[in-house]
């Protein structure tokens, strides 16, 4: 790194006030605190006028050389760092508080790896590096405000909290009171800026030099991506990014190592003890939730399963498992779990739900669903990290083996003790289960397909019609369903064929709204490279949020086709204020007041269309569906983005 | 306390059963006679459809498929009136007797899906 002129920025400072601040008598604060306490100068207690310096006028030669520019500030070296780590993409809305690091960027660092990707809102930031992440495998990094940029992306943060995702963030702050330009920088500046969300992000840090800096990045990195992983946070102060880089700092600046953390395994005896219970169950049942982190959780998964030939319930936090294998049993859920003799959880968001049921009454009640005896194992590496604040860990799951350790670390081991326990007895009884399960997949199928025939020709649409319309659209395509945001009765679910690990990305995690389009963007971003085909269930709610993010899906020609599930409300809030009518007697005649998105109603494709976003609708009669499903992969195809407004039924 | 929770526990025990095959053989005994156009500006005003659907087609997240031939009306009625699961209570005094007629006659109304649906095959 070749050395440059460096001057630091107090002394930069100084500088300027001696040429050009000197009719203010703005005195920097380093000239303010030598090593003792100098007498103030005898002018200062003069009066004003007889004292009044003379401004300098512009002809005049600069009482010393004041250093307007460097070429080698901070924000460059912070960029070698982000280099390091290999981000593809920095989102962010731009923000002053950052502009140093903004500018390393796009200049010094070429725009490209990482590419900055202009949002118009932090929680469009978050939720696309939210998005990405469950498409591509790795963390994107956002920039924003300390304070007013971190206040907009609180919620998709606590989203990708909720959803174990790792978002690497950056927050611009200035910290030295005495450099802070008047007003909006004051206000845009904070103690402790991670202090707001550090209830629901893994780790944050504040470096006050270059080479912390570059030591933090590649921690936090480090620590986002263990299990269970989540967001971090670094605050990255305005003089760090912009000030020169001294020679004495940069003396000391070198990039450090990454070396990723393995996630961690169960133990060994916990294990053993596992597969003993799987292996002699009559009814054994397989739970997964965010199981498979990695296309390899899907084979892991697929192998236990059939070693075992045992039911595996899917509840969607990621893809999991195929949903044509016929030991994919979500259909079956209740009455499996009801069933069982052994049921293992694997990442499950709620033990305690899957094996209660609780009814949201006026008296609000629960009970057991499973046996008495159903023995239960849990894999989660939640049962690593946990903190008190947030609730999002559910009530306790009275488990019989608790593994603290990532599933899809886990279970290579748990399927090699599993084989070592099998008997020529158990794989007769398993053949046997596993004929029955089959069969009992194909009812199910049949089941759902027979079931969304009722209300095909519908106005509003149906939304098992419009499912089926966007399947005969994609099937044959490299597809990829990115989101699906609004409540849409499982027809992707119960009726797709999902098969690789990119076709289904699960939820919010945190259930906050907006979380659809921005994450569905940032994963059709990561898919962009490889062709895919990303689709996205758009609901209404959603999209009012934060809709400039179409903006920048049209900016970056990022290629999405979005089919709206557009129930015109607020619908399960409508749903709750419906509960609460009848509950009190009063009808829900006024149940829309406050939940519903009419009168008038919202016309999103002139919405999308006026964002650059291709657009049309809003298609009210299901036989228009797939005219208007062709013409908008044709635009996807072209590597745009392209939405449909589809008037539906509630669900 | 522990009645009211023993109680709840049965009911919901019941009615879990019950989501499963929403639809039963008629009884015996004629349903009320309902204006089937009638029940149908009910199904709305009154809010059946958020959960099942305007066609009262169903939904696997929200509440069973109602029509076209749903269960008998005695039992449909007592249900509606005291339901033992997630379904809100639907009292006298906010859907009275003949209202609740009108509603199963648009239910009963419902059509048939169509035979062949080409994207439903498999």
């Amino acid at each position: 790194m070749p050395e440059k002129p460096s001057l630091d920025r107090r002394d930069f400072l100084k500088s300027a006030a001696v040429t050009g601040a000197a009719a203010l008598d703005f005195t920097p604060a380093r000239a303010l605190v030598p090593a003792a306490i100098p007498p103030l100068p005898a002018q200062a207690a003069a009066p004003a006028q007889a004292t009044a310096p003379i401004p300098p006028r512009e002809t005049d030669p600069p009482a010393t050389v004041e250093l307007l520019t460097t070429d080698r500030p901070g924000g460059d070296f912070m960029v070698d760092v982000i280099k390091s780590l290999d981000f593809e993409y920095v989102a962010a809305n731009p923000g002053s508080s950052f502009r140093g690091i903004h500018e390393s960027i796009v200049n010094y660092g070429g725009n490209a790896a990482p590419e900055f990707i202009t949002c118009c809102h932090e929680e469009s930031s978050v939720a696309m590096a939210h998005g990405y992440f469950k498409a591509e495998g790795k963390p994107m990094a956002v920039l924003c405000h300390g304070t007013v940029g971190m206040q907009h992306a609180a919620m998709a943060i606590y989203n990708a909290y909720c959803d174990r995702v790792p978002v690497y963030l950056m927050a611009g702050n200035t910290l030295d009171a005495t450099l802070r330009r008047p007003g909006v920088e004051w206000a845009h500046s904070v103690q402790d800026a991670a202090a707001m969300v550090r209830d629901f992000i893994k780790w944050d840090d504040l470096p006050i030099s270059l080479p912390h800096f570059a030591e933090s990045a590649v921690r936090a990195y480090k620590i986002a991506m263990t299990p269970p992983m989540m967001p971090v946070l670094l605050v990255l102060d305005g003089g760090l990014q912009e000030d020169p880089i001294t020679s004495e700092i940069n003396a000391r600046l070198r990039v450090p190592k990454l070396t990723r953390a393995s996630a961690p395994q169960g133990d060994s005896g916990a294990v053993a003890e596992a597969a003993r219970l799987l292996v002699a169950a009559q009814n054994p049942v397989i739970v997964a939730d965010r199981a498979a982190r990695t296309p390899a959780g899907i084979a892991r998964l697929i192998e236990l399963a059939e070693t075992l030939q045992a039911p595996v319930i899917n509840q969607g936090g990621r893809m999991n498992f195929p949903t044509r294998h016929p030991l994919n049993q979500s259909a079956n859920a209740r009455q499996l779990v009801a069933n069982a003799d052994v049921i293992i959880g694997l990442e499950l968001t709620d033990f305690w739900g899957t094996v209660n049921a609780s009814r949201d009454s006026l008296v609000r009640t629960s009970r057991s669903v499973v046996k008495p005896g159903t023995k239960l194992i849990s894999i989660t590496a939640l049962d690593l990290a946990t903190k008190g604040n947030y609730q999002d860990f559910q009530r306790y799951p009275e488990v019989d083996i608790a593994m603290a350790a990532d599933a899809e670390a886990t279970l290579p081991a748990l399927t090699e003790a599993c084989k070592r326990l099998i008997t020529a007895d158990r794989r007769t009884a398993f053949a046997d289960r596993a004929k029955r399960l089959a069969e009992a997949h194909g009812a199910a199928l049949e089941r759902a397909r027979a079931d969304a025939a009722y209300g095909w020709d519908a106005t509003p649409i149906s939304t098992a019609r419009m499912t089926m319309e966007l399947w005969g659209a994609i099937k044959n395509e490299d597809w990829a369903l990115v989101a699906e945001s609004g409540i849409m009765s499982d027809w992707t679910s119960r009726l797709w064929s999902f098969e690789k690990h990119y076709q289904s990305l699960g939820g919010s995690g945190g259930a906050g709204v907006g979380y659809g389009a921005p994450a569905a963007i940032g994963a059709a971003l990561a898919n962009k490279k490889r062709g895919r085909l990303s689709v996205t269930i758009q609901g209404d709610g959603d999209f009012l949020y934060a809709p400039g993010v179409w903006w920048t899906a049209a900016h970056h020609r990022i290629p999405l086709l979005a089919v709206m599930h557009n129930n015109r409300a607020y619908h399960q809030e409508m749903m709750h204020l419906q509960r609460m009518a009848n509950r009190h007697q009063r009808g829900i005649t006024r149940a829309n007041i406050g939940t519903s998105i009419d009168n008038p109603n919202v016309d999103f494709a002139k919405i999308a269309q006026g964002l650059g976003v291709h657009a049309q609708g809003p298609i009210t009669n299901p036989n228009d569906l797939g005219p208007a499903l062709r013409r908008a992969i044709e635009v996807v195809k072209r590597g745009e983005p392209s939405l449909i407004d589809v008037v539906t039924q509630p669900r | 306390m522990k009645r009211l929770l023993l109680l709840a526990l049965v009911l919901s025990a019941a009615v879990a059963s019950h989501a499963q095959t929403p639809q039963r053989p008629a009884a015996a005994t004629p349903a009320p006679a309902g204006n089937a156009d009638e029940g149908k500006k009910l199904f709305v005003s009154v809010g059946c459809y958020q959960c099942h659907g305007y066609e009262a087609q169903g939904s696997n997240a929200t509440g069973p498929r109602l029509g076209p031939r749903p269960m008998a009306f005695a039992a449909f009625s007592r249900y509606v009136r005291q339901p033992s699961g997630q379904m809100p209570p639907y009292t006298v005094k906010v859907v009275s007797d003949s209202d609740l007629a009108k509603i199963y006659g648009f239910i009963q109304s419902r059509p048939d899906p169509a035979k062949e649906i080409p994207l439903l095959k498999p």
